[in-house]
């Protein structure tokens, strides 16, 4: 498959040059985790693309990660929150590694937000895993989404949404455990959406967690 | 493949492979033989396999065609590998390979069943403490048989159920369990019997190659499928159990006995059996497979799912190529054992 490489420039890219963590962790917890990717009428693109997913687990940014193709794995950064992944040197180093796209969550201000944050710097050519329903979940269903994707899509509309079903993940390692069980999880990547002109937020939120809804039968 | 190094004598390299017992060659002559007919009719299947394919206007049934060339592709890894670990100086490399396949089918095994948060300490230490330890007393040896044979019975299925109960989660407690414990011996305990046939020592009046016999195990049971397939298709006419396999019939299996019969019989020069005793053991084999292959269908069909292998992407199913074989196993050593062995 031919997925055409599109580099970021030097000076958009802040990545230290020898990256043995991110990929190493990458690949220790897709063994752990049995994770395999499932692309169902989608097709991995380096196009720039925001991955909603539900949060279930500890490792979810990491291993939808780690399953895309190198190519596309490049240019799409996580995002994760800046007051969790700034304690301590060691999280640091990983939040670096893996050029996450770190938010402060404890200081919203209306004229810098979030969404204006991501958006300047994406640039044109990152591509985001955002988790809209906030928290981690552990029990079977989706929650509500929080509002950060609908503002994402609507200042950017060109964006593809991908939904991303994390199957089983939350067996791997469930909230309040530390010890792993390795289940065998599946990523499954489905079809994308894209904003509608003058849609409500309601109607976006509730199009996009029936989409994420639809992938798990699937 | 020039057999005469191999069939001249022990050179240095060949030294490596004598087994600790009765110092015979793992690779001895019998063994060879068989791999190489082996390998070499799955090399030729595969390429006829590949070539058919090819063709698009064959009188073949495609469908059958691509299943027929996947299970040779798969027989082709498995020997290949078999034979890879047997070249491997020492026995761990199989006892390895074997344990690894238990440790990925109880994943596939584990992953198919529901589980609750009270299972999942339970489960951490089946797979991280119970399966090794299983296939770490196999590969101590023949002296360690007892351990072996005891551990999973005596001290594991006992722990799965106590350690659940001191999660304190109630809710289909012993149904959990159960399929826990299930779990645990079809693919760790049941497996474990199949590199412990290359301990196997003290025979009676036998100076063969305990690799040969493994594969010997190996080849009986995968044939016994493909025999049950063929002969449910030819003369099938009572279904042995509707609602779990349509395909499984009572005809089939008779077929498939006796096919299993001739193959044992011919194969009775790489085992310490005669060739009637290698017959017979050959139909037990069968037996158990069929056996193991409706139970796991019965599984598959409670959750749902047509097969392990679609179960997550990409993954290639390894319980589906293993149910005959770990449901022999057990069966096939111990007689074994009992019978050609002093014990």
């Amino acid at each position: 498959m031919d997925i055409p490489l599109r580099l970021p420039q030097a000076e958009e890219r802040p990545r230290p040059r020898f990256n043995l963590l991110a990929p190493g962790l990458a690949t220790l917890a897709r063994i752990l985790s049995g994770a395999s990717a499932k692309w169902i009428d989608c097709q991995p693109d380096t196009c720039q693309r925001v991955y909603f997913a539900n949060h279930t687990s500890h490792v979810d940014a990491l291993v939808i990660w780690a399953l895309l193709p190198r190519e596309v794995r490049l240019i799409t950064r996580a995002v994760a929150a800046k007051d969790y992944w700034t304690k301590g040197p060691l999280r640091r180093a990983v939040a670096r590694s893996f050029n996450t796209l770190l938010i402060d969550r404890t200081k919203i201000k209306v004229h810098r937000s979030p969404v204006d944050q991501m958006i300047r710097e994406i640039g044109q050519t990152y591509s985001l895993i955002v988790f809209p329903e906030g928290t981690r979940n552990s029990s079977g269903e989706i929650q509500p989404f929080k509002s950060g994707l609908y503002y994402l899509a609507k200042k950017r509309p060109d964006l593809e949404l991908i939904p991303v079903y994390m199957e089983n993940f939350n067996r791997v390692l469930p909230r309040g455990e530390f010890l792993p069980v390795p289940f065998l999880s599946c990523a499954k990547f489905g079809p994308p959406l894209w904003f509608e002109r003058k849609e409500r937020k309601e109607d976006f939120s509730r199009r996009a967690r029936e989409a994420l809804i639809k992938l798990k039968g699937m | 493949m020039d057999l005469a190094p191999f069939l001249a004598g022990s050179g240095p390299f060949l030294a490596d492979l004598e087994a600790t017992s009765g110092g015979v060659r793992k690779l001895n002559t019998p063994t060879i033989i068989l791999l190489s007919v082996v390998l070499g009719s799955l090399a030729i299947a595969f390429a006829v396999g590949h070539i058919l394919r090819r063709q698009p206007d064959s009188s073949v049934n495609p469908a059958v065609l691509a299943s027929f060339h996947r299970r040779v592709r798969a027989w082709w890894l498995m020997s290949a590998t078999l034979l890879a670990a047997f070249i491997i100086p020492g026995k761990w490399a199989t006892t390895t390979l074997f344990g690894l396949l238990g440790f990925w089918a109880l994943r596939e095994f584990i992953t198919l069943t529901p589980t609750r948060l009270g299972d999942h300490r339970a489960l951490f230490w089946v797979f991280f403490l119970i399966t090794p330890l299983q296939f770490v007393l196999v590969g101590l040896g023949s002296q360690f048989y007892f351990f072996y044979s005891i551990m999973i019975p005596v001290f594991a299925l006992p722990f799965i159920p106590a350690r659940i109960a001191l999660a304190g989660d109630h809710k289909r407690f012993l149904e959990r369990t159960a399929k826990i414990q299930a779990a645990v011996l079809v693919c760790v305990y049941s497996l474990s019997f199949v590199p412990a046939l290359l301990y196997l020592d003290d025979w009676i009046d036998w100076k063969g190659s305990t690799a040969g016999l493994l594969f010997y195990f190996v080849v009986i049971a995968q044939l016994s499928e493909v025999f049950q397939m063929v002969w449910d298709h030819l003369i099938g006419q009572r279904v042995a159990a509707e609602d779990i396999s349509a395909s499984k019939t009572w005809e089939g299996l008779g077929g498939n006995l006796a096919c299993s019969a001739i193959a044992g019989a011919a194969l009775f020069w790489v085992t310490p059996f005669d060739f009637w005793q290698s017959a017979l053991m050959a139909v037990v084999i069968a037996l158990m497979g069929f056996g193991g292959s409706l139970t796991m269908s019965a599984i598959k069909r409670d959750r749902g799912v047509t097969d392990y292998g679609t179960l997550v992407e990409g993954h290639p199913g390894v319980l589906d190529r293993m149910d005959t074989i770990c449901f022999a196993a057990p069966v096939f050593y111990q007689l074994t054992r009992i019978l050609f062995t002093e014990i």
